[in-house]
């Protein structure tokens, strides 16, 4: 069987490292052969599985070595928990030169030097906050990514992600073939969250392909950069994991997705009772004047 | 096809022309083609517009109006072209500004200084190694008076703080280092980047009230601007000036030091020849001390005699007395250069596609030895730039605003034009549709073509042209 690429997408900060890291882990346990390729110049996409605080870059190898063709595949590929490969393409400091040109040349260094023709049977870029410039819509491109699975919470700027990226698939879905697999819900521990992610994904064309419960475990193994299946295997969360990546492996439901309009998603969101509806009366009235 | 002339067929050929368009490109070029009678004193001409893609323009991009035209001829700065090599590398000597001077030493306009950029630099941010190269660069030549940082399109990308390490970089080697964001992708052709450059010569050099060598003052002391020495023009325009009584203190850019530049802002009078690359700078420095400016023309004698007195009006009755002085002397020398040349010239017909001031300040100079200019056009002029062309225009005259090889080849076909008057890129292909070419950028590896001594390289060099024994030979023996 051909490799299965998948990415996780989704707003920074809901936790797609994580969520990506435990479910990759627990797809290693059911016996697949993976490579993680962290997107992110924060480099924190490979951490749990390495057991590390942060795993050395392509990028800041290449500049180190000179240029990017001065280095070879086994400088930048680590292996961690049950064998998964992990690299991290790296990237500026914040504020200066271009994260985005780093994932587009790691990326190609990596097809390069033939790290895809390896025995694997998944892929999984970890891509990070936004598709803010076109470095970071390298992993859905052509030949990449096929499966893009959204991390999200039903937090609004979350679900703002979550479409937005939506949108950056639909841009690519028609010239090379990606598709959204899937939303996968992170607990907030709110009203009727699992029904609003759910009601997001049908509008989006998609499936919530997993609710990840909330529990302190997660940080617990967190702190000693261990993913939970590896911390506590017995525990109620790693078996969540698992659920989710035998969900992943067996996932039949690649659609193009259906982006929504602001307005749309502000009725679903008001539906839900998360935001209420606008008091014309109220705008523009200065804290004296209300 | 019969030869056509531009007064009778001059309208049907600019239909024609558009006719082989679609429509869209139509629409747009319509309003870059014009045919002007001599009376008229509107020109329809919208300049200064972006491209229709898909036509092959002759225009540049803003860095070689910043890097090319404006800083390149200072010649004891060091110009770094910031960004990857290519830029630097390909337009490398191509200008011909020539510079007085010691390479290394004095003069550093034939060299080729980038930072190079690498794909890492790209990912990472190049500002480190701009200061790199700068504190290098002020080693290897530690006579430079200063540094320009000319920034490339990825620079501008990644949005580089060249501004920041200017600053950081000028303290540490106690000379200025001017910073021009003059990115290639920015504006519609060249101009943007002359007008780049010469805000950062604003901010960086007269905001900071730079001093230049010390000058004596006179009533007499003028700059000459906008002169970038092509061959030497702005040596044998300053002769002139010179002849006339005028202490020109200051050449800017071609031949240029750094002292000049900053003592610019120290003339009585600035006397601009290329008014598209530099009126922004004079009108600056109007504004800021008051200093008035005039442009002028030093093509061929009656632009010169008429230029030359009317500089005078500005100064006193020694200035004018020596103008005139002046006149009288070159008078003959012009005229035995009309008469060597006009009689191998006369009825000639030519067309002219150059930058942003020759198409029309040469033209009088053509007419001078009777030749005709009947097709002219700008690749980078603005509105006011063909406003200004009306007052050089005597005869019913076509005019192309940004011109492309397509139109060029229809203009040629219909009006086979005796002389063309345009770049490198142009030249071959008129040639070998059997034309006459000079290149009216570079003048072709000759020059200089501005003054008397200029005048005469000028006329040799359009007779050589037009009378070159080669053209008598362009059908085979076998037809």
């Amino acid at each position: 069987m051909s490799i299965r690429q998948i990415a996780f997408y989704g707003k920074g900060g809901i936790g797609k490292s994580t969520t990506s890291q435990n479910t990759l882990a627990a797809m290693a346990e059911l016996g697949k052969k993976i490579m993680i390729v962290g997107c992110d110049p924060k480099a924190d996409s490979t951490r749990l599985i390495l057991h590390s605080k942060a795993q050395s870059t392509i990028m800041e190898m290449a500049a180190e070595a000179g240029s990017v063709e001065d280095l070879e595949l086994d400088d930048v590929l680590k292996s961690g928990y049950l064998d998964i490969r992990c690299v991290e393409a790296g990237g500026p400091e914040p504020g200066v030169g271009c994260a985005g040109r780093g994932v587009i040349t790691a990326i190609n260094f990596l097809e390069e030097e033939g790290a895809y023709e390896e025995e694997l049977d998944f892929v999984s870029y970890d891509v990070l906050g936004d598709v803010v410039c076109g470095g970071f819509a390298m992993p859905i491109r052509e030949g990449k990514a096929q499966e893009i699975y959204i991390v999200t919470s039903c937090e609004m700027m979350a679900m703002y992600a979550a479409n937005n990226i939506s949108k950056g698939i639909l841009k690519y879905a028609n010239s090379g073939g990606v598709r959204l697999a899937g939303l996968i819900c992170n607990e907030r521990q709110t009203d009727r969250e699992d029904e609003l992610i759910s009601a997001l994904a049908s509008k989006l064309n998609t499936q919530m392909i997993h609710f990840v419960p909330r529990d302190n475990v997660v940080q617990h193994a967190e702190l000693r950069r261990m993913t939970v299946v590896e911390y506590d295997p017995e525990c109620k969360q790693a078996g969540e994991y698992r659920t989710l990546a035998d969900k992943i492996i067996n996932n039949k439901m690649f659609n193009i997705p259906t982006p929504i309009t602001m307005e749309e998603l502000e009725d679903l969101l008001m539906e839900f009772g998360i935001i209420t509806p606008d008091d014309e009366t109220i705008v523009g009235k200065k804290a004296g004047e209300a | 096809m019969p030869k056509k002339n531009v007064n009778d067929h001059g309208v049907e050929v600019m239909e024609e022309i558009l006719d082989g368009y679609n429509d869209k490109t139509k629409k747009d070029r319509k309003k870059k083609l014009d045919v002007v009678k001599a009376d008229d004193v509107k020109c329809g001409i919208v300049a200064n517009r972006k491209i229709r893609p898909g036509v092959m323009s002759m225009r540049g991009c803003a860095y070689a109006g910043a890097k090319g035209v404006v800083f390149g001829p200072i010649k004891d700065m060091i110009h770094i072209s910031h960004g990857p090599v290519g830029c630097g590398q390909y337009s490398w000597g191509a200008r011909r500004n020539f510079a007085n001077g010691t390479v290394g030493i004095d003069n550093y306009v034939p060299m080729q200084i980038t930072s190079d950029f690498q794909e890492k630099d790209i990912v990472f941010g190049g500002d480190k190694k701009l200061s790199n190269l700068i504190m290098e660069a002020n080693t290897l030549f530690p006579l430079n008076k200063g540094v320009s940082v000319l920034s490339e399109c990825p620079i501008g990308l990644i949005g580089d703080d060249i501004e920041a390490v200017s600053r950081q970089t000028s303290k540490e080697i106690e000379k200025p280092v001017i910073p021009c964001r003059c990115e290639g992708f920015r504006g519609v052709s060249q101009s943007l980047g002359h007008h780049i450059a010469n805000d950062s010569l604003r901010d960086w050099v007269y905001e900071k009230d730079l001093e230049g060598a010390p000058i004596e003052d006179s009533p007499y002391n003028v700059a000459l601007l906008g002169d970038y020495n092509i061959g030497g023009d702005a040596w044998s325009s300053r002769k002139i000036l010179e002849a006339m009584g005028l202490n020109v203190i200051a050449q800017s850019t071609g031949d240029a030091s750094m002292s000049e530049i900053a003592n610019t802002s120290k003339a009585k009078l600035i006397l601009i020849h290329c008014y598209r690359s530099m009126n922004y700078i004079s009108r600056y420095l109007e504004e800021k001390h008051g200093t008035p400016w005039v442009e002028f023309n030093f093509f061929g004698p009656t632009q010169i005699f008429k230029s030359m007195r009317a500089i005078a009006e500005k100064f006193d009755d020694t200035i004018k007395a020596k103008t005139e002085a002046a006149i009288k002397l070159y008078e003959p020398q012009f005229q035995k250069i009309v008469e060597k040349y006009k009689p191998r010239l006369e009825g000639k017909n030519c067309m002219l596609f150059v930058g942003g001031l020759r198409p029309r300040h040469t033209i009088p100079a053509f007419r001078d030895l009777g030749v005709q200019v009947g097709i002219t056009g700008y690749e980078f002029a603005h509105n006011d730039d063909y406003a200004r062309t009306l007052e050089y225009v005597d005869q019913t005259t076509f005019i192309v605003d940004d011109m492309n090889e397509y139109e060029m080849e229809k203009l040629i076909e219909n009006f086979k034009p005796d002389l063309v008057g345009s770049g490198i890129k142009e030249k071959y292909s008129t040639q070998k549709s059997g034309i006459p070419f000079r290149q009216m950028h570079s003048w072709d590896y000759s020059g200089p073509y501005h003054g008397l001594d200029g005048f005469a390289v000028f006329a040799r060099d359009m007779d050589m042209a037009v009378n070159g024994p080669v053209w008598k030979h362009l059908t085979p023996p076998w037809k």
